[in-house]
């Protein structure tokens, strides 16, 4: 599904990624490990299309396409969701009409017919109970007034109603408590599936615990120096990065 | 907005082009004002003696006054000299279909979601016997004139309700209130005229646009809308549709007087040429609106959507003469490329117990400069007053500017005040988040803009809000960048 080689990228005037190589079949999970300022945050921005992070040299595939060209929205069209580390509150706008905007909008790349306002809140519904927020929700202005908690849960919330084939969680699990990373870890496994691969950024093992990874990579100084099974982040547990 | 303005601009050129003819029979003034043109104005409308004298006395004033240079904006030195004060109704050319009319015209219209038969009407095309406009315009009439509703031209009321005009005329606005108001009290063209009898309650949204015939009215409108007793009105001004008129300048005064338990709401959708992407051309929308709440409980709300214009300067105010009484004004001003806008409210409190609301949101966008001013009054035997007063700002991109005034002057100590203010700009990271869920940048820049205005639409009536939603998102068009 996403290939990545020999992926150089920088923010301005500093390198932050020196030659990534990545590849992610569909239905896995691969877990990218590392420590703050190692590159981790750039990676899901270079794959989602931040601005900011300029290719300077290698290239991402996703299904066969190369995604340099693609705008943000294209990328996420074609299936690629990032839950971001920090979700930025939009006041004043309505995270159902929010949210029933972005899954017409894919409806409607898909040639699907759009959502009606009743069949969207009967699927929001459902799925709010997977992430054990409150229907009251519904109300609310995205992230606006949000506990770190709700965000997360918030972003969880939009992976399962946006149904991605390339979902990105960066750091979903910082800041959470044993509860909300219980729910966060329910509501992605319920999301995994054999046409679903799965990306998570995190530097604590914990998260990995709930979800198991197929493959763990460890990022130093913007490159993966070494890879590995699931034990791989047992190690990490038990020894800290500086055994790297 | 670059592309869009193009669109615009080619759209009214093509409008204007299908709008008018030359017609041999049409009278037009040379250009100028004196006395004998008013003289000419008054003769030509058959208007009654005090009127004449009215108008001459305002002139009078007018001539003595200088014009006000202390809003923030900036305009070429107007010649009134070189105004054209009276023009006879144009006959509008009339089409056969919608096939006649620019396509790219439709398009706006379309993407505003006017309903085909406004697009006919708005375009000029024959409008067909199913739905024509005259008989529309008469059903809705006759069903006025049971309740013992006048609503008609300002000029018809001067001929058929001359006892009315004569008692309320200038009785919230007088003459000599401000240069732009002695200007017009000489020289008013047209209006709307709204009476409502003791108890009430229109059964209909008032709509200029169902008063409108042929007639250009548009550059020294005068309006007076008065609700009696217990009476309730709401009064739509205005369109979505883009506008565009020969005259430059429109000084408009609207006067609204609510007696007892009676209430008026006033609303306006303002989309008047803006002039170019260099700021060229545009109307000057220099406005005095202002209502009296004349006696107890009686209430009066302004709501305003204004996008067009190359400079908007208008402040509809409230007096808060009656005990108990309520003013209310919600605005969202927006402003592209070169437009400027300074405009606001003013709410003097003069009876006990009154209250005032104030939620004014401003977004500039481009090269444009957005200033609100507001002042409260609460006056020394207003007791027990309350205001709340929220003035928020949006800004787009970082060429445009974002201006307050507010003014308090409070001279009671039982007064209750309440201001906010906030100041935001449409930041990256939420374009990106919206981006990031398939939704593109304009739709997100639209998204954001309606969240901001979301409570000054919900005040609207439902047709207007509908409207109004579409018309942020048009006047939006490559704001982005």
């Amino acid at each position: 599904m996403l290939k990545i080689k020999e992926l150089k990228c920088s923010i301005g005037d500093k390198e932050i990624l020196r030659g990534i190589n990545l590849d992610v079949k569909p239905g896995e999970v691969h877990a990218i490990m590392g420590r703050n300022g190692s590159g981790k945050s750039t990676l899901a921005n270079v794959i989602t299309g931040k601005e900011t992070a300029q290719i300077t040299n290698g290239s991402i595939i996703y299904n066969n396409e190369d995604l340099n060209e693609k705008t943000p929205e294209e990328r996420s069209l074609r299936g690629i969701f990032l839950s971001f580390q920090y979700p930025v509150a939009i006041p004043g706008v309505n995270i159902t009409y929010f949210l029933k905007e972005a899954v017409n909008a894919k409806r409607r790349y898909l040639g699907k017919d759009e959502l009606d306002a009743a069949t969207f809140l009967r699927q929001i519904k459902e799925k709010l109970k997977l992430v054990d927020l409150d229907s009251s929700f519904i109300k609310r202005a995205i992230n606006d007034g949000f506990s770190g908690g709700e965000k997360k849960r918030n972003e969880i919330l939009q992976l399962l109603m946006l149904e991605p084939n390339l979902a990105i969680l960066d750091e979903t699990d910082s800041g959470l408590d044993i509860d909300a990373l219980n729910t966060i870890a329910h509501g992605i496994t319920t999301a995994k599936s054999p046409e679903r691969s799965f990306i998570i950024i995190t530097h604590y093992p914990r998260l990995l615990n709930y979800v198991k990874p197929d493959k763990v990579h460890i990022l130093l100084k913007g490159r993966i120096v070494k890879s590995g099974g699931p034990e791989l982040a047992q190690i990490l547990e038990e020894k800290g990065y500086g055994w790297v | 907005m670059e592309q869009s303005q193009n669109i615009l601009e080619k759209r009214i050129e093509q409008d204007y082009q299908y709008g008018f003819i030359t017609d041999i029979e049409q009278e037009k003034l040379p250009p100028g004002l004196n006395a004998e043109v008013i003289r000419y104005i008054s003769q030509k409308k058959n208007e009654p003696e005090w009127l004449l004298e009215w108008r001459l006395n305002s002139y009078n004033v007018w001539q003595k006054m200088s014009e006000p240079t202390w809003a923030n904006i900036k305009y070429p030195t107007i010649d009134f000299q070189e105004i054209i004060y009276y023009a006879a109704p144009k006959k509008k050319k009339e089409l056969k279909s919608l096939d006649e009319v620019d396509p790219q015209l439709l398009e706006t219209y379309n993407k505003l979601g006017i309903p085909l038969e406004e697009q006919k009407m708005l375009s000029g095309v024959a409008v067909d016997a199913v739905f024509d406009s005259v008989s529309v315009t008469t059903t809705f009439k006759k069903e006025l004139s049971s309740h013992g509703i006048i609503f008609c031209s300002f000029s018809e009321a001067v001929q058929s309700h001359p006892e009315l005009i004569r008692k309320y005329l200038g009785s919230v606005v007088p003459h000599t209130d401000n240069f732009f108001a002695a200007l017009n009290s000489a020289v008013f063209s047209d209006g709307s005229f709204v009476y409502i009898p003791k108890g009430v309650r229109c059964p209909m949204e008032l709509s200029t646009y169902f008063r409108i015939n042929a007639a250009n009215t548009g550059q020294f409108e005068r309006t007076l809308i008065i609700a009696d007793e217990g009476s309730q009105v709401s009064y739509l001004e205005g369109c979505t549709a883009p506008m565009r008129d020969e005259n430059q300048l429109h000084a408009a005064v609207v006067e609204l007087v609510a007696h007892r338990d009676a209430q008026i709401k006033y609303s306006t959708v303002q989309n008047w040429y803006p002039g170019d992407e260099n700021g060229r051309g545009g109307i000057y929308n220099f406005v005095t609106k202002r209502g009296i709440c004349l006696e107890e409980n009686s209430k009066i709300s302004w709501t305003q959507v204004e996008t067009g214009s190359a400079i908007t300067w208008k402040y509809p105010s409230v007096i808060l003469k009656g005990n108990g009484s309520t003013g209310e004004f919600y605005s969202v001003a927006m402003t592209n490329n070169y437009q400027q806008a300074d405009t606001g409210t003013k709410m003097i409190h003069l009876g006990k117990n009154t209250s005032s609301t104030i939620i004014s949101k401003g977004i500039s966008a481009g090269k444009s400069q957005n200033t609100y001013r507001g002042e409260v009054k609460i006056m020394k035997n207003a007791e027990y007053s309350r205001n709340y007063s929220q003035c928020d700002s949006l800004l787009i991109g970082s060429e445009c500017g974002a201006h307050t005034f507010p003014f308090i002057d409070v001279r009671n100590p039982t007064a209750h005040m309440e201001h906010e203010a906030t100041t935001s700009n449409i930041d990256e990271d939420q374009i990106f988040y919206c981006n990031q869920r398939g939704i593109s940048e304009e739709n997100a820049v639209s998204l954001i803009v309606n969240g901001f205005c979301k409570d000054i639409f919900a005040k609207l009536p439902m047709e207007f809000a509908v409207e109004a939603n579409k018309l942020m998102e048009v006047s939006l068009e490559g704001s982005v960048g």
